[in-house]
């Protein structure tokens, strides 16, 4: 692959080198801190002096490689992952890497599966795969090449290990430092061999993540962290009821406050500026604003579920059909079900922020985000500029989940920054943060089956929601489908002979959704995994062996569902009140089967004792990771199920902070097993999927604990008090 | 003009009386090592120690602080127990986001100068008060015992 040998546009100094626990040297470019206060501004360098055979991969005469992050980190560990790709297929010392954050340039570092830079779904990995080892393989190719011409010798007799081609026979070996400027005159070979799995040395370990360090010490560098000389704080509101306007301002109270700099009134939101955040906050609490609240002022939640559940009873547009539904669920006993899911926010540790500094004709924005180029023409369109006068500097990002795949925060911050000298680093309050999330959409998902012989004969299954696409990336919404809300609805690991999927459109009014961790399949395995526990107990089958029995097709699911009944002492006996659920998913191209054990007091409260899972994500690049996702997306999860729910009345959001919409706590959080599976499949994607598989599993361990068969989320405690199977 | 000692440093400087110290050391004195999550004392993202005790710096006013040892993350690395939190961490890999870990550090650190062998209702007692979104709980757990025993649990 040879991408185009060019420099980004990123000053290259390294402001952080630190010696890890493990003895790796790293050093993260952060231009936050490199453009910081006290700190001169630098030029952009080039790599001019460097091997740079690709956009990802940059060596130096002195040896030290660097490898660009086309993807961002928000926790899930993809900037070790990334880099031990791209080492592995390099051969080089992965102690002495050194990350960069790549600049907006989807040329450059588009995902190969979206065309732009984005890091969602579950999908760095699995996009970028072939693409990092194919140019780790190539600039090794190049280095071994350079040697193998300064010796006069063969390259096939040339072996390259830790950063160094040694030629065996004449005992020589050549540093890649040494070996950097010759290399850069070499030409790519085409489809430079790829390692076989048994020769990996550094895929397949649990290597230590490289961002890590950093983050024990106050020193890591997140969007919300970005200090300049004399910059300006600043705080928002927008109108309380969602998609008001402002009418008037009166800011005589806030004008006289003590580091109030500036009142900024925008067409839908009004900002302090001040000194720092709190004169900002204070600014914003002593005005008096008079809100046009527009065509929402009405709207609350019973209206949006009463419009869901009519536009769910159309027919939609049919995203699958295998055999004959019709006639097939008029044979066999047939059953239905609705479930339903609520809007929910992403609430990501770090509120939402972004600092920028107009300067007329161009452009500077200090974030953490998924979609750098977004940021970056949004941001132009916003301040009127074309795209490339506008300079975006990316960070480690306090958590995404989603939310940070929108350019809201910037584009608010640009608009507020225009009317300011210098720069200004706007920051959300949870509570506006909370209020102005957008949502992950409220789902009605009504599945019909008729079961014969202890298998399902026919299964017609129908998604109603907000289509994110259709707003996101339109193209995604084709034919009146969304390739997101029916993701994993139409790929069932089970054998179903008669099999039709159908997709309606319904968009809350006055509301704006977007992803959240688990995507599409967040609402589909939580209406199908509930829905196949409830099947099972209709016929009187445990669920396990009513699973295993349709599984013919899919010996991977099959696998992860033996070793996780294995694992979790499946039917072993149980106290009163406990109960195991499981949940089985083949998404995001990773088998998972997971049990939780639970058990639901005398008064409904629900306590988690024991979560269990298997997974197999084909080659685990680096298993503790794994381990880490599963471990974390599978909190996220049974927080959603156990308290999620953002509900409105007068077109407005009811909830603000950690106190009216609640989080999981340490002193809630049930042991985790998980068992990661060996595999030389290619890797699947793993950040979403305990997101996923939670919520169905948690919801059928209460069913078997109590009998009752939740079929809406949050969990209901009235309606599981008192009960028991 | 306030006084504060900060990680063994006197610090001058000029902010309302009003003002939590959150904001002083985010925005006037640039230590953005402690983080702001909530600004109601809900998630602990903020919390450092003042006299040893763990607090929520977003909400604790600064003009109560002179006389007072303020000591944040970016020092507590030099304290025995914030040493040996901070390696268990990395032992341990507890970090995601990292954006909590602050305050998780700061918590833990301050039961263990408290209570050197925690048992695990120490534990929920003690980090209870601080949300990690990524939820790194389990490592939590398993790292402020390996901390206190030196042994890997």
């Amino acid at each position: 692959m040879r991408i185009a040998a060019q420099s980004t546009q990123v000053s290259r100094r390294s402001l952080l080198t630190g010696a890890l626990a493990g003895g790796f040297l790293f050093a993260f470019h952060l231009p936050a801190r490199a453009r910081g206060v006290n700190e001169p501004v630098e030029p952009p360098d080039s790599t001019s002096g460097k091997f740079a055979p690709n956009a990802l991969i940059r060596i130096d005469p002195s040896g030290s490689i660097t490898l660009v992050m086309p993807q961002v980190e928000m926790g899930q560990g993809v900037y070790t992952a990334i880099a031990m790709i791209l080492a592995e297929e390099l051969d080089a010392d992965f102690a002495q890497v050194t990350l960069e954050h790549a600049p907006p340039d989807d040329k450059l570092y588009g995902n190969p599966m979206f065309g732009i830079q984005v890091t969602g779904n579950s999908n760095s990995i699995r996009s970028w795969w072939p693409k990092l080892r194919a140019a780790g393989a190539a600039t090794r190719a190049m280095l071994v090449q350079a040697a193998a011409k300064q010796w006069q010798v063969d390259a096939a007799s040339c072996t390259a290990s830790k950063s160094a081609v040694a030629h065996k026979e004449s005992g020589r070996t050549l540093t890649y430092g040494e070996l950097a400027l010759a290399a850069n005159s070499e030409t790519p070979p085409k489809d430079s061999p790829l390692k076989q799995v048994k020769e990996f040395v550094y895929i397949g370990q649990p290597l230590k993540r490289l961002d890590t360090p950093d983050k024990v010490n106050g020193k890591a560098v997140y969007g919300i962290d970005a200090l300049l000389p004399n910059m300006k704080f600043a705080t928002v509101m927008a109108c309380p009821v969602l998609g008001g306007k402002v009418r008037a301002v009166d800011d005589s109270a806030a004008r006289g406050l003590p580091g109030v700099r500036k009142i900024v009134v925008l067409d839908d939101a009004v900002a302090v500026v001040g000194d720092h955040m709190w004169a900002a906050k204070k600014g914003l609490e002593a005005l008096k604003i008079e809100w046009d609240e527009g065509a929402n002022a009405s709207v609350n939640s019973e209206q949006i579920w009463r419009d869901l559940r009519a536009e769910s009873a159309k027919d939609g547009a049919v995203a699958k059909s295998d055999g004959d539904v019709v006639k097939g669920l008029a044979t066999g006993d047939r059953f239905e079900a609705d479930y339903e899911l609520p809007l929910l926010a992403h609430a990501t540790m770090e509120p939402i922020n972004a600092t920028v500094h107009f300067k007329g004709d161009s452009c500077e924005v200090w974030t953490g985000t998924q979609v750098m180029t977004r940021i970056q023409s949004e941001v132009a369109k916003a301040v009127g500029l074309p795209v490339d006068r506008v300079t975006v500097y990316n960070h480690l990002l306090g958590g995404g989940f989603g939310r940070k795949l929108e350019p809201d925060m910037a584009v608010t911050a640009a608009r507020i920054a225009r009317q300011m000298d210098g720069p200004v680093k706007v920051v959300w309050t949870r509570e506006e943060d909370t209020r102005h999330d957008v949502y992950r959409p409220a789902y009605r998902d009504s599945i019909a089956a008729s079961l014969s012989g202890g298998k399902i004969q026919a299964w017609k299954y129908k998604v109603a929601g907000s289509s994110v696409m259709a707003r996101w990336l339109p193209p995604a919404f084709h034919k009146g489908i969304d390739i997101d809300a029916v993701d994993s609805a139409v790929d069932l690991p089970y054998d179903i002979p008669n099999f039709h999927v159908e997709y309606v459109r319904a968009e809350p009014k006055g509301v704006v959704t977007g992803f959240w961790r688990g995507v599409g399949p967040n609402n589909n395995v939580f209406a199908i995994e509930s829905f196949m526990d409830e099947l099972a107990h209709r016929i009187g089958k445990d669920p396990i062996e009513f699973r295993r029995g349709m599984l013919g097709k899919n010996p991977r699911a099959l696998a992860a569902l033996n070793l996780v009944a294995e694992k979790s002492g499946w039917g072993g006996a149980l106290p009163a009140r406990v109960g195991r659920g499981v949940c089985l998913q083949p998404s995001f191209a990773s088998f998972i089967a997971t049990v939780i054990e639970a058990e639901v007091d005398e008064s409904g409260e629900v306590h988690l004792r024991r979560i269990t899972s298997a997974v197999d994500t084909g080659i685990a690049v680096n298993p503790d990771t794994i381990k880490a996702q599963l471990e974390g997306g599978l909190i996220f999860g049974v927080t959603a199920a156990l308290y999620g729910e953002i509900t409105l009345d007068k077109g407005r959001v009811q909830q603000s902070n950690f106190n009216d919409y609640r989080m999981l706590r340490i002193d809630q959080a049930p042991k985790i097993d998980i068992h990661v599976m060996k595999s030389s499949e290619p890797p699947g994607g793993i950040g979403e999927t305990g997101a996923t598989a939670g919520p169905p599993a948690l919801r059928n361990a209460i069913y078997a604990a109590t009998g009752v068969a939740l079929r809406r989320l949050p969990i209901d405690r009235k309606m599981i008090a008192g009960r028991k199977a | 003009m306030l006084t504060l000692q900060i990680n063994g440093t006197e610090q001058t400087l000029d902010a309302p009386a009003e003002m939590p110290l959150l904001w002083v050391l985010r925005d006037i004195l640039g230590m953005t090592g402690t983080k702001f999550g909530c600004g109601i004392a809900q998630c602990g993202a903020c919390t450092v120690h003042i006299d040893g005790k763990p607090v929520r710096s977003c909400v604790l006013p600064v003009g109560a602080l002179q006389n007072r040892a303020i000591t944040t993350i970016e020092a507590i690395g030099a304290t025995p127990e914030g040493a040996k939190v901070q390696k268990a961490w990395l032992d341990l890999e507890v970090v995601q986001c990292g954006y909590c870990q602050s305050g998780q550090i700061m918590s833990a650190t301050a039961l263990l100068a408290a209570t050197p062998n925690p048992d695990d209702s120490d534990i929920d007692a003690a980090m209870a008060g601080n949300i990690c979104r990524c939820g790194t709980y389990v490592r939590i757990r398993a790292a402020i015992k390996q901390a206190a025993s030196g042994v890997k649990s």
